[in-house]
């Protein structure tokens, strides 16, 4: 549990990182919170012969809430999410889902810019984004761009993020209506076995609109528009539920590991999904 | 002179047995002060680090050791070849087989030994290792012991076929020993003639004892003075200080083996290890200190598994429920080595102790171990030697045996048990049982719990789950255990021919403060708090001025070390035996200070009185102070006395559990709602700690039902390599435990006392999974395997049509 040999940066503004990763290429990563690279560098399962610290940056962090939008900048912990009332006022469901990331001490360190960028399928964050529609922000040598984030995800440790950008931030629209994150998993500080991400608007006793996303049942998170399309215009009832479920079954594609089989893992999801809706619908 | 204080008071100030002491270990621990082996810090000390197997069998053609060897800071890399002069290439195991130090040839488990690089700095050891280039021919591999058996690969080619092994002959190559105790044949015709039979197969998997603190060790060869000096995580120092001597042929007095403080043991520390050995010869090689600690996937792949028995059982009895006979049959899956820490004459520990806390008249016990593609290992995870295995299987029968006779399990415990007049019991598989009081136990912790009122719940749960008005069934888990501690006796139980007495040295000092030095060693059980408690009722002197030491074999008497809840009935057993020594001789100075007779004056919780005069005392601290300084007719001066202890019987703690837990057939996820355990140890040292052991031994016990193991795939990978996988509970996973005692002196342990750490551990694993199988008992569940993580539960739903 030794890292290879590796040259430590901490440059003080985003030209320095920029032109770290353009001099290096795929020799450099950045880090963030450290608490999926760390781990993998220590395995010798990743090589980063040139790590660049994105600590010493300023303007990275931070939430904030105006105008109906929310931006969130890469740096800022899983720890500053739990604690910021007017971000659980204005989207209560990245509290609820940042409460069941691993522990008090990763969350103190783990960050939502790394959690999302890393495009580690088991991470919580990339499928609650794409619940929420969110915009992730690059920069990069040629400028600042957006990706959606139901675009980013290519497959496991693969995304739309080019070698020589970072993540700075993600934004997005203040959720209306109800939300649930419900996440099953065998202990604290596990990935997930299977957990969602549901957000219900309702009108007229009829769902108005709906965003369902699950997490660590593919190789990328799994927004299901078809799985969302199900409720809208429903009561919500046995039958939306079951159609919502459907819909998602189709999209995801779980492996067997550790957590068990493909069997258990498609129930165990349609159970987390079932109660994720029954909860939001009930917050709507 | 008049008392100020009264007896009472005297009795608190000495903070002797039956006080809830505080733990005078945790200073340091909470502190983060404590000193454990990768504290320590020897100038000019090298660091070692492996080249491991990455296939679970596999000839190695050829090492080259080239470019590794070229890194500065690289000062040597060594590989069998390089031990082979010294002879020590292979070491013997605990078991009676050898086992290789570095690959000799072949590879026989992902994760062994292959070579050893030593460095400058731990960094650089660490990438001479990727630097080292070995050459493997990949074998067939088998994982699965009935496989094994059956398989022309043959694992060890050391081996000769035909001879028989440590144990008697062997079957097939693949084959290490057949062990059995009892009668078969009686036990077959009480079984055939039945009238009812209960059978069941069971796989107790294969897991881990995961102390917090790796194994690791520092060797130093000082080559001026020729001794040596070893400090490493050892649940048994002198031991290994002798296994060293005669492995390197340093005599042992040249040899000083250190335990510092151990970050917890669980049966995994006390294997020699080839890390151990090949710091030592490195140490040997450079002339200077070198370090070896493992890593967490180090130590779940390569040191200490433990349980990977296959077990099956027959047990007959009345219509009524009176158990008649029990038949037991163990594949027991050694791995690639049978390096399994049991004493001598005991290849399957004491899973003899398998007819449990039951009068049963007639038993059999078969164990055939098998050579596998695993890690060696096969240690007693915090039990006695395959005690829980036993324990699990006796519970798991007992529940089987209910289903058939469609009784209550714990009506059916109930009129099995061995009665209080019954004790001393000799059990049919041999054991002497040496006292209990097991009705008074059940029935208390069954009103506690409302078992009735449970049931009653229970049935009304079923009946709602069947009319859709939930998804979560009721399981209460119901155990009843008979722990085997303290081994000795030495005609019975020996390790490596060193026989499992243990020992205590006094030193009274002038100023009546004292230090005693015992042969067991601490890995968290908090002895220097518990053994000054027993002494300080013993001598007198409060168990804030005694000292006590352990882990140093310069200075502590030979002992066997800590493990199979040994300390307490053992070198506990020592110290009382010690300070009685202390006070026949402090009650013949106090005599010469009142000018009475020996037999006149009286022990009274600190001090020496005349009969019938209490007013007239010799203090034990005036006693301890005249002891150095007053000549006294007929008596050296000084207060000094040592003990080596060899128990007359093991002890035979027991306890009664009850679990109750909902169970959500959809996810498989478990509730535990509450778990009662009523432990009876014997005479209680200190309560706190006592209920500290419970709580430890409960929670392992958690883990090791509801989902710790180490598995392997079809190619010997290990698949639960790090603590993301492999199971380690943390207090949000961990119930609230209620305690509970009853208290059944040991009739042959000088204060009563029959340990304690292990017994949750041995009791909590069947009353977890008793738990988890009786939710499913009214749809049809017979057995089913642990560990019950969530998707194995889930698939028991799913196998009994649970999920529509």
């Amino acid at each position: 549990m030794i890292p290879a040999a590796f040259e430590y940066y901490r440059p003080t503004d985003m030209e320095g990182v920029i032109a770290l990763l353009q001099e290096h290429g795929d020799d450099a990563r950045v880090i963030a919170g450290g608490h999926s690279l760390i781990p993998m560098m220590k395995l010798r399962m990743a090589e980063v012969p040139h790590l660049i610290d994105l600590q010493a940056i300023e303007g990275l962090s931070g939430i904030t809430v105006a105008d109906g939008t929310i931006s969130i900048g890469a740096m800022t912990t899983q720890h500053d999410i739990i604690n910021s009332a007017s971000l659980a006022a204005a989207a209560p469901i990245m509290k609820e889902a940042a409460l069941q990331i691993a522990d008090p001490q990763v969350r103190y360190m783990g960050t939502v810019g790394g959690n999302v960028a890393n495009g580690d399928p088991g991470n919580d964050m990339p499928g609650l984004m794409q619940c929420l529609n969110a915009k992730f922000h690059l920069t990069g040598p040629d400028g600042d761009r957006a990706v959606d984030a139901r675009d980013f995800y290519e497959a496991a440790y693969m995304t739309e993020r080019e070698g020589e950008e970072v993540l700075t931030a993600v934004s997005f629209a203040a959720p209306v209506g109800g939300y649930a994150y419900e996440k099953q998993k065998r202990k604290i500080g596990d990935y997930a076995t299977a957990a969602a991400a549901v957000q219900i608007s309702k009108a007229d006793g009829k769902v108005a609109a709906a965003s369902i996303a699950m997490t660590n049942l593919s190789d990328t998170p799994v927004w299901s528009q078809t799985a969302g399309a199900a409720l809208v215009g429903a009561d919500c009832g046995e039958a939306a539920v079951k159609a919502a479920v459907t819909a998602m079954l189709s999209d995801i594609d779980p492996t067997e590991d550790n957590r068990g089989p493909v069997a258990f893992k498609r129930h165990a999801a349609g159970i987390v999904l079932g109660r994720a809706i029954a909860r939001a619908w009930s917050r709507a | 002179m008049k008392d100020e204080i009264t007896r009472e008071e005297r009795v608190a100030g000495l903070k002797g047995m039956g006080c809830s002491r505080k733990r005078v270990e945790d200073a340091r621990f909470t502190q983060g002060k404590g000193n454990y082996v990768d504290d320590i810090k020897l100038p000019g000390m090298l660091h070692g680090d492996f080249v491991r197997s990455p296939y679970a069998h596999a000839r190695v053609k050829s090492i080259n050791i080239d470019a590794a060897m070229a890194l500065p800071g690289v000062v040597a890399v060594l590989t069998a070849k390089d031990l082979e002069p010294l002879n020590l290439h292979w070491m013997p195991t605990l078991a009676g087989d050898k086992q290789m130090v570095l690959a000799d040839g072949k590879v026989l488990f992902q994760g062994q030994e292959v070579a050893f690089v030593v460095a400058s700095d731990r960094y650089i050891a660490a990438d001479a290792v990727e630097l080292v280039e070995v050459d493997y021919e990949e074998l067939e591999v088998l994982v699965d012991p009935f496989k094994s058996l059956e398989s022309d690969v043959v694992l060890r080619e050391d081996l000769d076929p035909k001879a028989p092994g440590a144990h008697g002959p062997r079957k097939h190559h693949n084959h290490i020993f057949t062990w059995e105790v009892g009668e078969e044949v009686a036990t077959n015709q009480v079984i055939d003639n039945a009238e009812v039979v209960a059978e069941s197969e069971m796989y107790y998997h294969r897991t881990h004892p995961c102390p917090l603190e790796t194994c690791g060790s520092v060797a130093s060869m000082d080559k001026v003075n020729g001794k040596l000096t070893v400090y490493g995580t050892f649940q048994a120092p002198h031991v290994v200080r002798t296994v060293a001597s005669l492995l390197s042929g340093i005599e042992e007095h040249n040899i000083r083996v250190v335990s510092p403080d151990i970050g917890g043991g669980f049966g995994n520390k006390v294997g020699v290890y080839p890390g151990y050995i090949c710091s030592i010869v490195a140490s040997i090689v450079t002339g200077v200190p070198v370090k070896w600690v493992e890593d967490r996937m180090e130590n779940l792949m390569s040191t200490a598994f433990a349980r990977d028995y296959w077990m099956k059982g027959k047990i007959s009895a009345t219509k009524e429920g009176k158990i008649t006979g029990l038949h037991c049959h163990v594949t027991a899956d050694h791995g690639a080595f049978d390096a399994c820490a049991d004493p001598t004459k005991f290849p399957a520990g004491f899973m003899n102790i398998c007819t449990g806390s039951y009068d049963i008249p007639v038993a059999y016990l078969g164990v055939d171990g098998v050579y596998t593609n695993k890690a060696p290992g096969g240690v007693s995870y915090r039990c006695s030697f395959r005690v829980t295995e036993a324990v699990y299987f006796i519970e798991r029968m007992i529940e089987v045996l209910a289903i058939e006779l469609n009784m209550d399990a714990a009506e059916l415990r109930r009129i099995n048990f061995i009665r209080k007049e019954q004790f001393p019991y000799t059990a049919a598989l041999g054991w002497e049982y040496d006292s209990g009081d097991y009705h008074t136990a059940w029935d208390k912790v069954l009103k506690a719990v409302d078992y009735d009122g449970l049931r009653v719940e229970q049935a009304e749960r079923v009946q709602a789950f069947k009319r859709g008005e939930t998804r979560k069934l009721m399981g209460i888990g119901l155990s009843f255990f008979t722990e085997i501690v303290g081994a000795g006796p030495v005609k019975n139980c020996d390790i490596l021919g060193m026989g499992m007495f243990d020992s205590c040295e006094i030193r009274i000092h002038p100023t009546g403060s004292a230090v005693a030095r015992l042969g067991t060693i601490s890995q968290g059980q908090g002895h220097a708090t518990t053994f000054a408690q027993i002494l300080a009722t013993e001598i007198g002197l409060s168990a804030e001025s005694i000292t006590i030491e352990e882990g140093d074999t310069d200075t502590a008497p030979y002992g066997l070390g800590t493990y199979g809840s040994r300390s307490t009935p053992v070198a506990g057993a020592a110290a009382a035996m010690a300070g009685r020594k202390i006070r026949a001789k402090a009650q013949m100075i106090a005599a010469y200070l009142l000018e009475v007779h020996d037999n006149d004056v009286e022990f009274d919780v600190d001090r020496f009185v005349v009969k019938g005069a209490p007013e007239r005392f010799k203090t034990m601290k005036e006693i301890a102070y005249a002891a150095y300084n007053q000549a006294i007719p007929g008596l050296e001066p000084g207060l000094e006395a040592v003990s080596y202890y060899d128990p007359p019987n093991m002890t035979y703690p027991f306890g009664a559990y009850v679990c109750v837990m909902d169970i959500d057939v959809d996810t498989g996820v478990p509730e535990i709602r509450r778990f009662y355990a009523l432990d009876d140890c014997g005479t209680r040292i200190n309560p706190m700690v006592i209920e500290g052991q419970i709580h430890g031994g409960l929670t392992e016990a958690l883990a090791v039902a509801l989902g710790q193991e180490i598995a392997y795939d079809d190619m010997g990978n290990v698949k639960t390599g790090t603590l993301m996988d492999f199971f380690l509970p943390t207090a949000w996973e961990v119930p609230n435990y209620e305690t509970d005692f009853t208290v059944t002196p040991s009739p042959h342990h000088p204060i009563g006392a029959k340990g304690v750490g292990e017994s949750p551990h041995v009791g909590g694993v069947p009353c977890f999974s008793n738990a988890v199988q009786d939710a499913f008992r009214p749809f049809g569940n017979r057995h089913t395997n642990m560990p019950h993580d969530h998707w194995r539960i889930w698939q028991t739903a799913n196998d009994l049509g649970l999920h529509g």
